[in-house]
């Protein structure tokens, strides 16, 4: 009973990571922002889903394969945005900042 | 609710494939042509069909990316664009789909038990695969027992296009040298230190699942085909990290052309012992005293020789590519 | 449960797929069959539950790993090419 009702609420919140996350990749400004969205939903929504259904599969074979999967996924899918970050910064894609201007002092003053 | 999903992801299949069909830029069709094979494969694992899933995955969003973007390293970035007057392809295109729609009205439903597919060889195949050959997984023995014989044609058609890719990229066994490699660039994942470490600590691990799920293809998903291609993609990750001359000294060009081969000889093989021990060709109960293992040692055999060549194929069409493309 | 979980990561792919035919550059593309891909590896292991066959396991962890692949022969591809024919920043932009 326990184990569902906490399988519940890591399914619906790792559901949730992962809707943000698609949501800010498509209407961030910038590449550099939706990579950073798109992260969001590798890493905590893959621990939450995954974490959310190792818990109704137990310790069985099944449970180490998502564990597997898990630590694989973990591993990897930073590396990919890493390098692909990495890719456009050298290629000359630079982030969107906003223009210098007179009001940087006040700012710095506040 | 299953069929929602379904339809679901056949829309964004809709949308995808017109994406690609509109894209003027190759490198995008190819990208969208990637993700049109993901969504395939959630289809078709959605419907329940996971050996084929597991091949879409494998084979469609991993390796035809690869060499779909080996092929554009050799040509132009842009479409050639088209003259406009294509009104008689229109037509004729409107003609066809408006018959396909209309024979669709005589389709019986999805999963109906009375329908033509379910009702003659099926349920033989169901029923007699306990008995026969004792397997848990029906569509490894249908494919390598039932229909051993279609498999084989399979085999022959990796075998015939690997050897035909390599003849019109110009660059066959031979000339695949470890020391031809041009080693002059500058930039790329080889100098890139976190990529290449990931990607070291995970290339056995790729190869050891895909032995996993070739001798398990029995019990499971899986099978020699996925499990080429799962190997292949071990070997072409070790090349795109380490560059072509590692791979080529890991795993030599002599040993490619040798695997690509083997596949379709393994498989000759054991379908004539099946002549040779008393049986008909491809008969596997005869390969040992008692049927049931005889057709698990046929299985056996002839799974190894299509992952064999499966991988061999691709390790040397990705090799290839790449050795064209440095020849420019 | 599942079908809400199996929901949001079905309405994230068409997100995803969103951003790939929108994205201005070559990047965004890239970063959305990346994400693409991910979402299909946790569609296969909820829907695996769903289905109550834990042995389709093998599919979500053979996923995993291609996804992984083919972002780096992209990245890869799309380094050497523009290496070879280097562009503005204009034309980088608009690709």
């Amino acid at each position: 009973m326990i184990l569902d009702v906490a399988s519940w609420l890591l399914l619906l919140a790792g559901g949730f990571f992962v809707f943000a996350g698609g949501l800010g990749a498509l209407r961030m400004p910038d590449f550099y922002t939706r990579a950073h969205a798109s992260g969001l939903t590798d890493s905590m929504g893959t621990i939450l889903i995954l974490s959310g259904v190792a818990l109704q599969a137990g310790f069985s074979l099944a449970g180490l394969k998502l564990f597997t999967i898990l630590a694989f996924l973990l591993l990897t899918s930073p590396t990919a945005t890493y390098a692909l970050a990495n890719a456009a910064y050298f290629a000359g894609l630079r982030p969107l900042l906003p223009p210098l201007s007179a009001e940087t002092d006040d700012r710095k003053t506040r | 609710m299953i069929t929602l999903f379904a339809v679901f992801l056949l829309t964004l299949l809709v949308i995808t494939a017109f994406g690609i069909v509109r894209a003027q830029n190759l490198f995008v069709a190819v990208m969208l042509a990637g993700i049109f094979s993901l969504q395939m494969a959630a289809i078709f694992f959605i419907l329940d069909a996971a050996d084929v899933a597991l091949t879409e995955a494998a084979v469609g969003a991993g390796i035809s990316t690869v060499l779909f973007l080996g092929a554009l390293a050799l040509t132009v970035d842009e479409e050639r664009p088209r003259p406009s007057a294509r009104f008689l392809p229109l037509v004729v295109v409107a003609i066809t789909t408006l018959a396909v729609i209309y024979a669709t009205f005589e389709k019986p439903r999805l999963g109906d038990p009375n329908a033509p597919v379910h009702m003659h060889v099926a349920p033989w195949y169901l029923e007699n695969t306990p008995t026969l050959i004792d397997i848990p997984n029906v569509v490894t023995a249908v494919l390598a027992s039932f229909r051993g014989y279609d498999t084989f044609g399979e085999v022959f058609v990796i075998f015939t296009a690997g050897i035909g890719v390599m003849f019109v990229l110009g660059t066959p066994w031979s000339r695949l040298n470890a020391d031809d490699v041009p080693s002059a660039e500058t930039h790329g994942l080889r100098h890139h230190l976190i990529p290449r470490v990931v990607g070291r600590l995970l290339v056995p691990f790729i190869v050891l699942f895909g032995l996993y799920v070739q001798f398990h293809g029995e019990y499971g998903p899986g099978g020699g085909f996925q499990a080429g291609a799962l190997i292949a993609a071990g070997i072409i990750l070790y090349a795109l990290l380490d560059g072509e001359a590692a791979a080529l000294r890991a795993v030599p060009a002599s040993w490619l052309a040798a695997m690509v081969a083997i596949g379709p000889l393994i498989y000759g093989a054991v379908g004539l012992a099946g002549i040779v021990l008393g049986g008909r060709f491809l008969d596997y109960s005869v390969l040992a005293t008692d049927p049931v293992a005889g057709q698990h040692w046929g299985i056996l055999l002839i799974e190894a020789g299509v992952g064999i060549t499966v991988t061999g194929v691709m390790v040397s069409v990705f090799h290839a590519f790449a050795a064209r493309a440095s020849m420019r | 449960m599942y079908y809400a979980a199996t929901i949001a990561i079905l309405v994230t792919m068409a997100l995803a797929l969103g951003r790939a035919l929108l994205g201005p550059t070559v990047y965004d593309r890239v970063l959305a069959v990346n994400m693409f891909g991910t979402k299909t590896v946790l569609l296969l292991a909820v829907v695996t539950f769903l289905y109550g066959r834990p042995d389709f396991l093998d599919l979500a962890l053979a996923y995993a790993l291609i996804n992984f692949i083919g972002v780096l022969a992209v990245l890869e591809f799309v380094q050497k090419h523009s290496l070879r024919h280097p562009k503005t920043d204009q034309e980088r932009e608009r690709s």
